[in-house]
């Protein structure tokens, strides 16, 4: 614990250049070391939601887990399940060596106090999403998480080495799946296009609002949690998934979209942000249903969770 | 690949194998890994997320292995009706509460970690294991995890709250009447004792209920069309519900690959 006392404003002084000093040295800052109440608690804010996006994320995926179309497939799709469970639960370690509680981190998700990432809010409705979320999804994933590797905060840089690595594997599967279905019948082509076409512009959004709305923003690049802005992350992956959709065979829902050969980028059409403020405000179309069921495997876990707890006393008060 | 095509159809399997076995073994563990995948989602704890979809992918794992000995894995998982699937009813029964899931899962992997244990040393000592040897001998690592998982649950359940005790007590009764079945030799098997594999599984079973403060029912194990029908193709009535919902795409393209 690294509180500073009232009486201490200048060894507080000091401590901040020592943490300005670090950052600005792209050293990793470690739970023990002090850091701004700022840092701790936007990280905090931050990893969090990170963790709860793979909590509720498993939902739209999981949908189909019994329906999936061949054994190798649903194979896959149990281990990425599995896998963003596995993720979520890195993050929470994380979150944790700030002094926050799992418990309490959980709690605020299943209140409302915390967010998850607003792609979740849209309901898988044909086997082929299941795809579009391995490639848009995760890729978008991916753009976002790669420079948090670099992270000034350690545990949180380090979890994303980790995650980092399962969901590329996660992304080609998604990719390759997607290809399976755009080379397969008129009928398989015609699920993987409908999909692409619902999931583009809410990959889209995963970047957050425009640079000049960003709150967190500025303080974020300044500490180094972030590296690199919101739109230039979302164009990073725009050009990245163009090539992409052509060797799918597939369209991107986008009239806008040309290549701009003055910036060397892809111009791109307008995101619709009102919809994307109506997802944040809980309005989409799955938030209810998300958070229902979410709230509804840990109400219903309760006496599972009561019992492990009883027997772990009773164990304890055996042996000593 | 269709159903029509005779050079996948399920007869195209190796004569040595005992394929009658190795379906009804591929049966239980694609029905009950599709019960666990049930879970995503909905589990009490984070850790139990992992550890669920972990075994469920086991035993898609051990099905996929399993059925492919029999002919295709897609064709036979995908286009067989309710009558032809050979599965123990134990393996299709509903999750329940998770006492339900932890009571189902102790009695199936008591059960395959007994059987599987006996089909490696038979393909060790090179006698009758019908071809299973080799499957068996990766599984049984798994099918120990599971084991351990599945006890560890009943003693925490069982010996854990006065709720959590009656839950565990009500999922032992309810899913007692299935366990006889498991026991029905399988064809080609003849490396296997089956009426000692049935006494071990009941001790070791009964040595766990013991230590969880549980009491094991006096109920029949088999009896009528209860239970012990599930090899011959007869089900519980669940079952057509949960196949439907596991073939309908696959059913809905025929002919498609994924």
């Amino acid at each position: 614990m690294t509180a500073v006392t009232a009486d201490s404003h200048e060894a507080s002084k000091a401590y901040e250049a020592v943490f300005d000093a670090a950052v600005a040295a792209d050293e990793r800052i470690e739970p023990r070391d002090w850091m701004p109440e700022g840092y701790r608690t936007g990280l905090i804010r931050q990893i969090a939601q990170h963790a709860h996006s793979e909590i509720i994320g498993m939902q739209p995926e999981a949908n189909w887990i019994t329906r999936a179309p061949s054994l190798r497939r649903k194979a896959i799709l149990l281990a990425k399940v599995q896998d963003e469970a596995g993720h979520g639960l890195y993050l929470y370690s994380a979150a944790e060596t700030l002094g926050a509680s799992r418990d309490d981190l959980l709690d605020k998700l299943h209140s409302g106090r915390q967010k998850y990432s607003s792609i979740f809010n849209y309901p898988t409705l044909t086997w082929a999403d299941v795809g579009a979320i391995g490639w848009l999804v995760d890729g978008a994933a991916i753009t976002n998480q790669v420079p948090l590797c670099r992270c000034s905060y350690g545990p949180y840089a380090r979890a994303m080495i980790r995650v980092c690595k399962e969901e590329s594997f996660h992304q080609r599967q998604g990719y390759e799946s997607l290809l399976a279905l755009s080379r397969g019948t008129p009928e398989q082509h015609a699920m993987a296009q409908d999909a692409v076409d619902r999931w583009w512009w809410p990959s889209l959004m995963m970047f957050g609002p425009p640079d000049d709305e960003s709150a967190h923003s500025a303080q974020s690049m300044a500490w180094k949690i972030k590296r690199h802005s919101n739109d230039e992350l979302r164009q990073r992956f725009v050009d990245i998934c163009v090539p992409q959709a052509e060797s799918l065979g597939l369209t991107l829902p986008d009239p806008d979209l040309k290549w701009n050969e003055e910036r060397g980028h892809h111009d791109f059409g307008a995101i619709d942000w009102a919809e994307f403020r109506e997802v944040l405000k809980g309005n989409g179309p799955c938030n209810e249903q998300r958070i229902t069921q979410r709230r509804r495997a840990h109400e219903d876990g309760a006496w599972v969770r009561q019992a492990a707890a009883a027997y772990a006393a009773k164990h304890r008060e055996a042996t000593a | 690949m269709t159903a029509a095509d005779p050079a996948t159809a399920p007869a195209s399997a190796a004569p040595a194998l005992a394929a009658e076995a190795a379906l009804a073994l591929g049966d239980d563990a694609l029905m009950l890994s599709h019960r666990l995948a049930e879970w995503a989602g909905h589990a009490p704890e984070l850790e139990e997320e992992v550890a669920l979809a972990n075994i469920a992918l086991d035993l898609l794992g051990q099905a996929r292995v399993l059925l492919s000995l029999v002919g295709d894995e897609d064709e036979l998982a995908y286009l067989r009706e309710e009558r032809a699937f050979r599965n123990a009813q134990l393996t299709e029964q509903p999750n329940g509460d998770f006492a339900h899931t932890i009571v189902r899962q102790l009695y199936f992997s008591t059960y395959q970690r007994l059987l599987y244990g006996r089909l490696t040393a038979a393909a060790g000592a090179g006698t009758g294991d019908g071809g299973l040897g080799g499957l068996a001998a990766k599984a049984v690592k798994e099918v120990a995890y599971h084991q351990d998982h599945a006890e560890q649950w009943t003693l925490r359940l069982g010996d854990g709250t006065e709720e959590s005790h009656r839950r565990t007590q009500a999922a032992v009764d309810a899913l007692w009447r299935f366990t006889g079945e498991l026991f029905q030799p399988l064809p080609g098997l003849a490396a296997v004792d089956w009426t000692e594999l049935e006494s071990d599984w009941l001790t070791s079973v009964t040595a766990v209920l013991g230590r969880a403060t549980l009491t094991v029912p006096d109920g029949p194990r088999t009896g009528a069309w209860r239970a012990g029908a599930g090899r011959q193709g007869l089900h519980t009535e669940s079952f057509g519900r949960m196949l439907a919902e596991m073939q309908h795409l696959h059913r809905s393209h025929p002919g498609a690959t994924w």
